[in-house]
């Protein structure tokens, strides 16, 4: 059964669906414990569109990799749980610093900005080579943006040296809404 | 994280990592499986996906970083019990090249 764009059928949802604008931000402390708020927080916000499993998987890793990479390289906030056991140690400073979370739905596409106000990238080219990290002590990886862009469809880097760096990323949902619709 | 998630039988390090594992977690899951490497002479490193639901390249990092300190005197990483999505995220990493997958 073919359904028309606002005609009224048994699989409604799915249409209203595809038409739907949402959006939001929000902004919070650039600490690691924020890490796993902010990957549930968008997965909250995209659960009403229906994604499969693998989708909100993915965009959880790619939302966890920009606001680590904004805790930790824009801010220097490098301390996670335990790293000196099971507090941070008293004379380390923490940096007041915010990320702010953007995010829009239109048209069956999540659009995600994820911002700091950091010390910025100086070369962004060198900074999304697969392998390359200015961290290596941290046991990182240097897949962060290698990961954002292979979980994501689109990314884009903007970043000034002492001005912070703004992540843009998009990926086309839909797939789940689809997947529902046929097993009705 | 627990006692209990490491143990080393014979010398191999278990590691039985957690739910998720993201940089918040990832320094103390690197510091205590060094801290067991050099201090129970471990040749090989296993570690449990069993419980774990998300990893992001945090856990990349764990990985790599125990292969270079133990591969270097002949000893091999195992990644056992990963789910759909973990084997996902070690095949895209190219982990699946140097650390032996085992369900």
């Amino acid at each position: 059964m073919i359904a028309e764009k606002g005609k009224e059928t048994e699989i409604g949802t799915w249409v209203e669906g595809a038409a739907m604008k949402n959006e939001m931000e929000m902004e919070f402390d650039a600490i690691s414990d924020n890490e796993s708020f902010a990957r549930v927080a968008v997965a909250a916000f995209v659960t009403h569109l229906n994604p499969t499993m693998e989708e909100i998987s993915d965009i959880k890793t790619a939302v966890s990799e920009a606001v680590t990479n904004s805790i930790i390289h824009g801010y220097e906030n490098v301390y996670g749980y335990g790293r000196h056991g099971d507090s941070r140690p008293a004379y380390i400073t923490i940096h007041p610093g915010k990320v702010k979370i953007h995010c829009l739905i239109e048209k069956g596409v999540l659009h995600i900005e994820v911002q700091d106000n950091g010390k910025g990238i100086d070369n962004v080219e060198q900074a999304m080579e697969p392998l390359f990290t200015t961290k290596p002590e941290l046991d990182r990886s240097g897949m962060g943006f290698a990961f954002m862009e292979a979980f994501m469809d689109h990314l884009e880097v903007e970043s000034q040296a002492g001005k912070g760096t703004l992540i843009r990323m998009k990926k086309r949902l839909g797939t789940g809404a689809w997947i529902s619709e046929e097993m009705r | 994280m627990h006692m209990e998630e490491f143990q080393v039988i014979d010398n191999c390090l278990m590691v039985r990592l957690p739910e998720e594992i993201d940089h918040h977690k990832s320094a103390y899951i690197c510091e205590k499986a060094d801290r067991y490497i050099i201090n129970e002479n471990v040749s090989h490193v296993v570690f449990d996906f069993e419980d774990t639901r998300f990893m992001d390249s945090s856990g990349i990092g764990i990985i790599m970083g125990r292969y270079k300190k133990i591969s270097c005197f002949g000893g091999k990483v195992y990644a056992i019990h990963p789910d759909k999505q973990i084997r996902r995220i070690l095949n895209i990493s190219g982990m699946s090249k140097i650390v032996e997958i085992m369900d």
